[in-house]
Parts: structure tokens; C-alpha cells; sequence
């Protein structure tokens, strides 16, 4: 990469919108996850007791286990959620900055 | 398969060698079991099916590009199972899956921290990684630092990860085809070493990469296949499998809460498994293989859905062990350990999955399954010699030793040459460490990819201030404190060593080493005042730009 597609790039507007959608996304994103992952990992290093409560009156199943499979499932759903807007947002505006770099 | 035989001992299920089983290690002495004919053939047939495949790749491999990244021609989803079937080795499928019939809901913790790395490498990695990196992370480290000392580095990370693997999946792969197969220990390492490299030399990634595919399908699906069994003997009610699990399990109720576990152990370990995934070579080579950014994201959404599918089928898979497998008469065995009798199950914890395989599906199915496992092993040791071949071809040889003016056919030549001194050196190393307790070494290549190439990495690409004096020194004292630390600790230094008490208390070091690391690294970065380190600081807009837009990455070669 030139200095000059290098400052053309910078410069754009659409640059500056790109690095702040693509990084507020990625880091609240990541921020979810490592709440809900070390949640769930201080839970069980400091009140274990809370993930074996029985589900409901007379059950076997624990909530932690219901827990368990939701923080599987959110792991996939937070992936789903970045890649759409990520796939369709950010590359049709990375596509243009892109096609105006070249000029 | 059903004569009483084997001590497959558990080698102590608390938490660091209970990580070492999920993702590599099968512990302790086996005996050789009766030939199991359905499984040989079985096996025979994938290893002719991905022989046939290796020769097709063969004949598209020429470019260095094709040899490590299968030219970029690998979508999204293909990638995304080829992830997914590094991360399913055989010691996750058993491991867990033993780990859920010894304990029950503790099975279900290393899953989730196996799994939870991967949206944060989705979300700041991968596509940084594809648009800034070519062959290997060291691409992307040593991006805009000294190229000698920065690859140097990230060689040695490496290398030293991918040996620890290697090792722990060769002695694995040695038990399990005794156990399996009835093939004696030495055999069954000499194989797996010889195909390996077959695969590797010949088909490089292209060929690495749809033999992974292949057996993430099959395992897959039988997975699935015993899963639907279990589910469907309790009429697809979760409280019925846990009711009829409880009752039969000597733990009773207690399988359906959490363990004893240390905090400050779970914290750590909870550290290395989500950090550290975002710094396995093999796995970070992955995302050279796609066209560009938006395939690799596809490929971590893809690898995300189908670990968390995989791993709900193994917490299945355990309580319908629990079930279906545990106190049956025919599956359990009374051997003597420590001078008591002990009833286990034959050949130990370990065998859940495959006992239960027979079970639900008979002896045919058992086959299937005993020959899934041997094929996943196989897999993941072909993606591990690659990395471990590009490590020294690429970043070594061509950038270190030849200063970037290597011609592309040397470069590849040294790669097959390493990738067969790298069979020579598994196959060795796996006979050397038959009988020691290797319980350890998966634990510790996580620590370390935690602890050294991940600093280093993240660093890189979102630190301006960042520079080669302070990479290499944070990086090295990352790499030397978690092996220090799991050589003083109760893993090593009690287990291995026979001392009395460990000198570092905690099983897992990543919560001192990794901050250490990032501390130094910031350190050294910010006390480095020479002309080269402010040079170093003004090429990281350039990169920067790359890392954002794409703009100069390396694309898809076309055929």
C-alpha cells in the first residue's frame, strides 16, 4: 500500500464509520461473551451451590444444566449475530472504500 | 472387546489432568485386546478413501500457497468443519464424554470453556488474521517488527505447542488402537506417524484439510446416531435420562451439580481454554485457507455450531453411558489397582462412548465408532505436523535463515523434509513416552498458546506502541513462565516427579504467565526508545488500514 492510498483511506469518512461500527460490534460482542463465560465460571468457583438447585420441585435436572446449554447456544447465536452484520453492512461500506481507495 | 483386561487408569480426574484427557491425553497402562475385524476393515476403508483423495491433491499441489493453504480455495463451511474437526479429536470425544460418566455436570464445564473461545476470536482475530497474515500467525506478527527475532519467537511458540500435542495425541492413539483394534502400542504409533506424514508431503493442506472434513462428518454423524438412541430409549425426555442416570450411578444426585474445584484453579483454567485456542498454530493456519475475510468469519460461525452441537451429543453420549453401559454385567470388569479390587468399566472410563456405541448399535456400529476414533486422530496429527512444517519451512528457513530470498521450491522442499523428520520425531517420542504420565503436556501447550502467542498476536494488531524488543522478551518470559510454573506445579512436579508437595500450588498458570506476558511485553515496548522501535510504531497505520479493509491481502490463487 502507497502513502497516497494509505491517506486517501484514512481520510475517508467512511473509513472512520467502518473502524468504529466494526470495533464498538467486536468489542461489546466479545464484552457479552466474557460476562457471561466468567459469570458463569465465578459461579462455580464461588457458589456452587446455586447451579445444582433442582429445576423445580421434585426434578432431577439442576438449572446448571439448562445454564449450561444456553451459554452453547449463546456462544452461536452472538457468532450468527456478527457475521450477518459483518457479511452485509460492514462489507458493502468496506467494498466502496475499497472501489474509492483505487481512484 | 468383553474379556477383562485393562487398567486405563484416570490418572486423578481433578481439573488439569481432567483438561489434558478432554483434548489429548489417554492415560495409563492398557493391555492388548482381542483383533477387532469390523474396525480393521472400517479403518482400512477411510485410509483408502483419504489415500485416494491425498493423490488428487497431489496433482494440484505446486505452490507454496497450495502446500500451506490449499491455494485459498476452501469455503467458509468447509472450513468451519475442518475447525470444528481439529478441535473433535478423539481424546474430546472420549474424554468428555468419560468425563460426563464419571462426573456428570463437570463434563459440561470443559465443553463450554473448550467452546467459548471462539466467538472472541470470531470477533477480534479471525478476519485481522486473513487480512494481514499469508502463511502462518508469525505473518502477522512480525507484520511491521524485525522479521528474524519476532519469527524466531513465534517459531519456538510454535513448535514447542505443537510437539506437546503431538506427543499426547501419538501415546493416545497408541492406547486407544490397543484397545480398539487389538494392534500392539508400537504398531499402532508407527502407523499413525507414516500416514501422517503420507498425507502431509504429498497433499499438503489441500489434502490435510479434506481428510479433516471427512472424519468431522462421520464422527458427526455417529454421534448423532448414538445420541438419538439414548434420547429415544427415555422417549426423548431429559428428566427421564437424568432420573434413570441418577438412580443407577454410585454419586447418585450429585452428577447433576458441580465438583469441588479450586477458584482460583477454575479461573485459570477457564483462562488458558478461552485464550488459548486463540493462540493453537494449527488452528490460527486455518484461516489462510479461505478466499478472504468474509469466508473466514463464515468459517468461525460454522466451527462454533458445530463444536456446541458436538459437545451437547457428548453430554448425551455420557449420561446414556450412565444408563445404558454402567453396572451391565458385560461391560464391567474387577481388576485389582493399588492392591484393591476395583469394578470398572472394561478398559476404564475412557471406554464409555465406544461401550456404548455397542450397545445402541451392536457390533457393526461398534466397528464404526472404534474406526472413527482411530481416523480422528489421525486427522488432527496431519494438521499438526503441517503447522508444525510451515513453522520451520516458512518462518524459520525462508524469513530467519534465507532472509526472505528463498526460492519457492526450497521453501516447500524443507517443509516435506521437516514434515518427515516431524514423523520420525513423533513416532520416537510416542514409543520414548509409552509408560510416563503425559497427563500434562495438553494442559500445558494450552497455557502456552494462552500465555505466549496470544499476547503477542492480539498485541500486534491492535497495539501501536508495540515493538520487536518488547514482542520477543513478553512473549519469551509468557512461554518460560507457564512451562515453569506447570513443571513446579502438582501436575509435574508431584505427578511426574514423585516430590511431596508442589512448589506452585495451582494446576493451571495461565492467570499469573498471561498477565506476565502482557505486562512485560507493555514494558519492554514502552522503555524501547531506539530509532527502530519509532519506526516500528509508524508503519502500524499502514497495518492497520490492511487489517480494517483488506486492502493489499493476499487473495486466492487461481488454477
Amino acid at each position: 500500500m502507497n502513502e497516497d492510498v494509505l491517506k486517501r483511506v484514512q481520510s475517508n469518512p467512511k473509513f472512520l464509520e467502518l473502524v468504529h461500527k466494526k470495533t464498538s460490534l467486536g468489542w461489546t460482542l466479545s464484552a457479552v461473551m466474557l460476562v457471561i463465560y466468567y459469570g458463569f465460571i465465578l459461579l462455580l468457583a464461588f457458589a456452587p451451590k446455586v447451579l445444582g438447585t433442582p429445576l423445580s420441585e421434585g426434578s432431577v435436572t439442576t438449572v446448571g444444566i439448562p445454564i449450561g446449554v444456553l451459554i452453547i447456544l449463546s456462544a452461536f447465536v452472538l457468532t450468527g449475530v456478527y457475521v450477518r452484520k459483518a457479511n452485509t453492512e460492514f462489507d458493502q461500506l468496506n467494498q466502496e472504500i475499497v472501489e474509492e481507495a483505487k481512484q | 472387546m468383553k474379556k477383562p483386561l485393562t487398567t486405563l487408569a484416570l490418572a486423578g480426574l481433578a481439573l488439569a489432568p481432567a483438561l489434558a484427557f478432554a483434548s489429548g491425553a489417554i492415560e495409563g497402562d492398557v493391555q492388548k485386546q482381542a483383533t477387532n475385524w469390523h474396525a480393521i476393515i472400517m479403518f482400512f476403508l477411510f485410509v483408502a478413501f483419504t489415500m485416494g483423495i491425498t493423490y488428487w491433491a497431489a496433482r494440484r499441489t505446486r505452490s507454496a500457497s497450495d502446500f500451506y493453504t490449499a491455494g485459498g480455495g476452501i469455503s467458509g463451511f468447509q472450513n468451519g468443519l475442518a475447525i470444528a474437526g481439529d478441535y473433535m479429536s478423539a481424546a474430546s470425544f472420549l474424554g468428555i464424554s468419560a468425563m460426563v460418566f464419571d462426573k456428570g455436570f463437570d463434563g459440561l464445564i470443559y465443553s463450554i470453556g473448550f467452546l467459548v473461545g471462539w466467538p472472541v476470536i470470531l470477533f477480534l482475530v479471525a478476519e485481522r488474521l486473513r487480512n494481514l497474515g499469508k502463511f502462518t500467525f508469525a505473518d502477522v506478527a512480525s507484520y511491521r517488527l524485525q522479521q528474524m527475532p519476532v519469527r524466531t519467537f513465534a517459531a519456538t511458540g510454535t513448535l514447542v505447542v505443537v510437539a506437546l500435542y503431538l506427543i499426547a495425541q501419538m501415546v493416545g492413539a497408541g492406547k486407544l488402537i490397543q484397545l480398539l483394534f487389538g494392534m500392539s502400542y508400537s504398531s499402532a504409533v508407527v502407523l499413525v506417524g507414516v500416514l501422517m506424514v503420507l498425507y502431509v508431503t504429498f497433499g499438503g493442506m489441500l489434502a490435510t484439510t479434506w481428510v479433516q472434513i471427512i472424519k468431522a462428518v462421520i464422527l458427526l454423524c455417529g454421534a448423532t446416531f448414538m445420541a438419538f438412541m439414548v434420547m429415544s430409549s427415555v422417549g426423548f425426555s431429559p428428566e427421564a435420562l437424568f432420573q434413570k442416570a441418577t438412580a443407577i450411578h454410585a454419586k447418585g444426585i450429585a452428577i447433576m451439580s458441580p465438583g469441588k474445584a479450586d477458584p482460583i484453579d477454575s479461573i485459570s483454567l477457564g483462562l488458558a481454554l478461552m485464550f488459548g485456542t486463540a493462540g493453537l498454530p494449527h488452528i490460527l493456519m486455518r484461516f489462510f485457507t479461505v478466499s478472504d475475510a468474509k469466508e473466514a468469519r463464515k468459517s468461525v460461525f460454522f466451527a462454533t455450531g458445530f463444536i456446541g452441537y458436538f459437545y451437547i451429543l457428548t453430554f448425551i453420549i455420557g449420561f446414556g453411558a450412565i444408563m445404558l453401559v454402567l453396572n451391565q454385567p458385560h461391560f464391567m470388569e474387577t481388576i485389582v489397582k493399588n492392591g484393591k479390587e476395583v469394578t470398572q468399566l472394561v478398559g476404564g472410563s475412557n471406554m464409555a462412548a465406544i461401550h456404548l456405541a455397542n450397545a445402541v448399535g451392536g457390533d457393526l456400529f461398534l466397528g464404526f465408532i472404534s474406526a472413527v476414533a482411530f481416523a480422528t486422530i489421525l486427522a488432527v496429527v496431519a494438521g499438526l505436523a503441517l503447522s508444525g512444517a510451515s513453522a520451520v519451512s516458512h518462518d524459520l528457513y525462508a524469513s530467519v535463515i534465507k532472509k526472505g530470498k528463498a526460492n519457492e521450491a526450497d521453501e516447500i522442499r524443507v517443509s516435506k523434509i521437516t514434515t518427515v523428520v516431524l514423523g520420525v520425531v513423533a513416532i520416537v517420542l510416542g514409543l520414548l513416552f509409552e509408560k510416563q504420565n503425559i497427563a500434562f503436556m495438553v494442559g500445558l501447550a494450552f497455557s502456552i498458546a494462552a500465555s505466549a502467542n496470544f499476547p503477542i498476536l492480539f498485541l500486534s494488531m491492535f497495539w501501536k506502541g508495540l515493538t520487536t524488543r518488547g514482542a520477543v522478551i513478553g512473549g519469551f518470559i509468557g512461554l518460560i513462565s507457564a512451562v515453569l510454573l506447570i513443571v513446579l506445579g502438582p501436575a509435574v512436579w508431584v505427578d511426574v516427579m514423585k516430590h511431596e508437595a508442589a512448589i506452585f500450588p495451582y494446576k493451571n498458570p495461565a492467570i499469573f504467565s498471561m498477565p506476565l506476558a502482557f505486562a512485560f511485553t507493555w514494558l519492554f515496548s514502552v522503555l524501547d526508545n531506539s530509532k527502530q522501535a519509532s519506526e516500528e510504531k509508524a508503519k502500524f497505520d499502514a497495518q492497520y488500514v490492511r487489517a480494517m479493509t483488506g486492502i493489499g491481502a493476499t487473495g486466492a490463487s487461481k488454477h
